[in-house]
């Protein structure tokens, strides 16, 4: 996934502040500049106030103080001595470090400003960011500025940290790749140096006799280089080849350890023995170069989390109101019998019972149910929801952890490990490789053994040192690595190099409905009943602008260009029933059927009727709309897979969506009724690709061979998966599908490349003739074939399928 | 022959040397981010000129 900046889109109007397009309607004015964002504005009066032209000359300004204290407010529970304590770093008391993860920054402007936060605020003593991760660590004085103060203020200029739930449990991230750089880097060196301390050796032919002496020093240098590569970076290949051994079972590193061993100590053998200068370069060779393949194929993508559970999903904190008035409280500290106070645009932390009249929730993203259901006095809400109307009281039933939907997160789906379970084609292939290289040089051994017995063991050795395994894994770890880099390129983002081949032997294919093949946010409006006039249309469109409910919301985007410089007055709204008021002088219902007192019955599907003066007009009806490709990718993958729709929704779209999916189809699915769904296809004998995006799919995504989380930003929340599909890519699913099938092509036509230099080598071990030089000649040769065979055949590929464009 | 001895001996220190620098960075966490250093690079150092500017 680029890191770089790109513009998005390519017409019209660009941002003051950072330069950025995109969409004109989603931009905001101020003293005659356009700016793409609230962000950029904020930032841009802020430096005005400064009264300064560029904005590279910055005083120490405290910043817009209004909005700065309100965003501190929502803060607020950072303050909390246990929550702060496990955001911190670390602290002396008089200073503390502090990582912000945020996801707003995408320019070069950002990382300027969020770098100089000490000029805005003297609390402040350093920050740095890390773009890749679009994180920013900030070093700040403990009694000069709170942690929700310093959050408040990353808020005010438009960076506000994204702190979630799961960000407490502060998992250590693996720098792994940190200790790899350092094993790539001796290896290489080591392998630099001895090869120069081997040419010598090499080109002495005839004349050129190198003195014994200055042989001497060579061999024992040499060995003494090769020890590291041997100790320190050939250490993994060791340290797992043991782990598997226990369990009587061979994976890829253990005829490499083998390989690597058997060379070491023959050349020990030949430097002690003077008989020879022995395999290191060889040896430091390949060991450098299967380092690089790892290291490429190891890359991940650091601003997705492939890992997020519920707990990336919810707050950390929630107002919960006592005796002693408000408080915000951890939502990992909420007990049943608590009062909270869920505002709009909240999410419930907890399965609780309402105490105030009504409220009006959004489970879109926990159940996959497209409409927001209401709720009234007394009823009981399951965590997860959005509050989209007003501020609304609620009791607290159950911690967060034992709520109905978290205990999704203790089927033993979350808990197996899909790369340990998964035996791929190339762990096949090596058991058989290596089983005939060792047969070969055992016979060749035996068979010397009895012609002239002292040329036995360098036979058998020969064959060892030469036919490496290592080829494989060159050509596995290289082709991972250019796979991975082609899909990310076009908008797939894959986990690891095992999710591959678990990808491409799926035979079947089930989508969940909402926001994974409907486009979010979109619905269709579909009007019937009496025409409306022009006033009608303007006066339906302003009065929609002043509810927040989505609907309303789609109705006012429906009606924005008519309703414009229309003003609705008296408004009153009943939640999760309808709205009142007045345009021009008449009155205007919308509503369900009963509050606009329309008398059709209650109808499946999001209805809102619209009733002028007391007489009903009409009623809007909204489709959601789904994704434009969805039938031409459907019909493409149709015929390599078994495809199946679950759904959390209800069934009115039934009859759209038959001609896509045929009849198998399932509604109101639970989501653990999903996940059931996908046990039994497996025991069919099926391998499942799931397609989801929201809470309710985490079973099923986790259950399935492959999961595949559909995203619109990869900044949003998306549960644990093993591999992110950007919906902007989704009409290309058949292709990029089709390119982790042939992926394997690849792999294996550059396993028998390699296969033809090992026939090579071993014709030369086996009739006794193998020397150093030989093998110098042929592990960098074919090596290097390998690596250029399948980076070149990858990209090819891809271009082939045309994976990358629309 | 024993220039040679000399020879590959110093050699084999400044390699070292180089290895030891190497060894130093990616210890110092530079590998870790190696985008925006890029980056901060063209950042101009504005803000002193600025306070002079002002203090007189």
């Amino acid at each position: 996934m680029s890191s770089s900046v790109k513009p998005t889109h390519d017409v019209g109007l660009k941002c003051y502040h950072c330069g950025d397009t995109g969409n004109p309607k989603s931009f905001v004015y101020a003293d005659d500049h356009a700016f793409c964002c609230d962000g950029c504005k904020t930032v841009y009066e802020l430096l005005k106030e400064s009264d300064l032209c560029t904005y590279y000359n910055i005083e120490d300004r405290p910043g817009n103080k209004k909005a700065q204290e309100a965003a501190s407010a929502g803060f607020l529970s950072l303050d909390d001595i246990e929550i702060s304590n496990k955001i911190i770093r670390f602290t002396d008391g008089n200073r503390a470090r502090v990582v912000f993860s945020t996801p707003g920054m995408h320019c070069s402007s950002c990382i300027w400003l969020l770098e100089h936060l000490n000029k805005l605020n003297q609390g402040v003593i350093s920050s740095t960011v890390n773009f890749p991760r679009k994180e920013v660590t900030i070093d700040y004085l403990v009694g000069e500025i709170k942690l929700s103060e310093l959050a408040g203020l990353m808020s005010a200029i438009g960076y506000p940290p994204a702190i979630s739930l799961g960000d407490l449990e502060l998992k250590k991230k693996k720098r792994a790749s940190h200790s790899r750089v350092m094993k790539i880097g001796i290896a290489g060196f080591c392998f630099g140096n001895i090869m120069l301390m081997s040419f010598p050796d090499y080109f002495s032919i005839g004349d050129l006799e190198l003195t014994p002496g200055l042989r001497h020093l060579f061999a024992w240098l040499n060995l003494a280089l090769a020890l590291p590569v041997l100790l320190f970076s050939a250490s993994e290949f060791f340290v797992s080849a043991y782990k598997t051994i226990r369990y009587k079972e061979l994976n890829i590193d253990a005829p490499i350890a083998l390989a690597i061993t058997v060379t070491f100590l023959r050349s020990v053998y030949e430097i002690s023995t003077d008989t020879g200068m022995g395999y290191l370069d060889s040896m430091s060779g390949i060991v450098f170069f299967m380092l690089i393949g790892r290291y490429f194929q190891d890359r991940t993508y650091e601003n997705l989390s492939f890992e997020r559970d519920y707990k990336s999903y919810f707050p950390i904190a929630v107002t919960v109101k006592n005796k002693d008035g408000e408080h915000s409280v951890p939502v990992s500290k909420l007990q049943p019998g608590d009062e909270m106070i869920i505002r709009t645009g909240e999410l419930i932390p907890a399965d609780c019972t309402l105490l105030s009249e009504r409220a009006s929730l959004d489970y879109s993203f926990v159940t996959g149910e497209a409409d927001p259901i209401s709720k009234i006095q007394g009823e009981k809400i399951y965590a997860g929801a959005r509050q989209m109307n007003g501020a609304i009281h609620a009791r607290v039933e159950q911690a967060t952890s034992q709520s109905y939907l978290t205990q999704l997160w203790n089927n033993d789906a979350f808990s197996r490990n899909k790369e340990e379970e998964h035996k791929t084609y190339i762990d096949s292939i090596n058991r058989w490789f290596s089983l005939a290289v060792i047969l070969t040089s055992l016979t060749a051994g035996v068979v010397w053994y009895f012609i002239d017995s002292t040329v036995a063991l360098n036979a058998a050795t020969a064959v060892l040192i030469v036919a490496c395994p290592c080829t494989l894994l060159l050509a596995s770890t290289f082709t991972h690595a250019s796979i991975l880099k082609w899909l990310g390129k076009s908008g797939l983002y894959l986990k690891n190099a095992n999710t591959i081949d678990r990808v491409g032997s799926a035979t079947s294919i089930v989508f969940d409905k909402t926001g994974t093949i409907t486009a979010a946010h979109e619905a269709d409006v579909v009007y019937e009943g009496a025409i409306l006039l022009e006033e009608d249309e303007a006066a339906i469109g302003a009065l929609a602008s002043q509810s927040g409910h989505p609907l309303s919301r789609r109705l006012a985007e429906y009606y924005d260009e008519a309703r414009e410089q229309v003003v609705a007055e008296q408004i009153s709204e009943v939640v999760g029933k309808g709205l009142i008021g007045y345009v021009g002088g008449k009155q205007y219902v919308l509503g369900s059927a009963q509050f606009t007192g329309s008398e059709a019955g209650v109808s499946k599907g999001a209805n809102v009727w619209v009733s002028k003066n007391g007489k009903i007009l009409g009623r809007f009806v909204f489709h959601n709309k789904f994704r434009s490709s969805l039938g031409e990718v459907v019909n493409e993958l149709k015929g390599n897979y078994h495809l199946e729709l679950l759904s959390g929704d209800h069934d009115a779209e039934r009859d759209v969506l038959t001609p896509v999916f045929g009849n198998d189809m399932k509604f109101n699915c639970t989501p653990d009724d999903k996940l059931e769904h996908i046990k039994q296809l497996q025991l069919q004998g099926e391998k499942v690709i799931m397609m989801g995006d929201g809470l309710n799919d985490a079973g099923a995504l986790q259950k399935a061979e492959a999961g595949i989380a559909v995203s619109d930003g990869v900044n949003n929340y998306f549960p644990a998966c093993d591999a992110v599909l950007d919906a902007k890519a989704f009409d290309r699913l058949p292709r990029l599908l089709r390119f982790t099938q042939q992926s394997r092509k690849i792999v294996i036509a550059s396993f028998v490349i390699s296969v033809l230099y090992n026939f090579v080598g071993v014709y030369f071990s086996v009739t006794g003739q193998m020397s150093p030089l030989i093998a110098a000649i042929l592990m960098p040769a074919s090596s290097f074939s390998v690596i250029i065979v399948t980076t070149l055949s990858a990209g090819i590929l891809a271009r082939h399928l045309k994976i990358s464009q629309n | 022959m024993s220039a040679m001895f000399l020879l590959i001996g110093a050699s084999l220190l400044v390699a070292a040397g180089f290895l030891f620098a190497f060894i130093k960075a990616v210890k110092s966490g530079q590998y870790e981010d190696d985008y925006t250093p890029s980056v901060r690079m063209l950042f101009d150092d504005t803000t002193d000129k600025s306070k002079e500017e002002n203090s007189k």
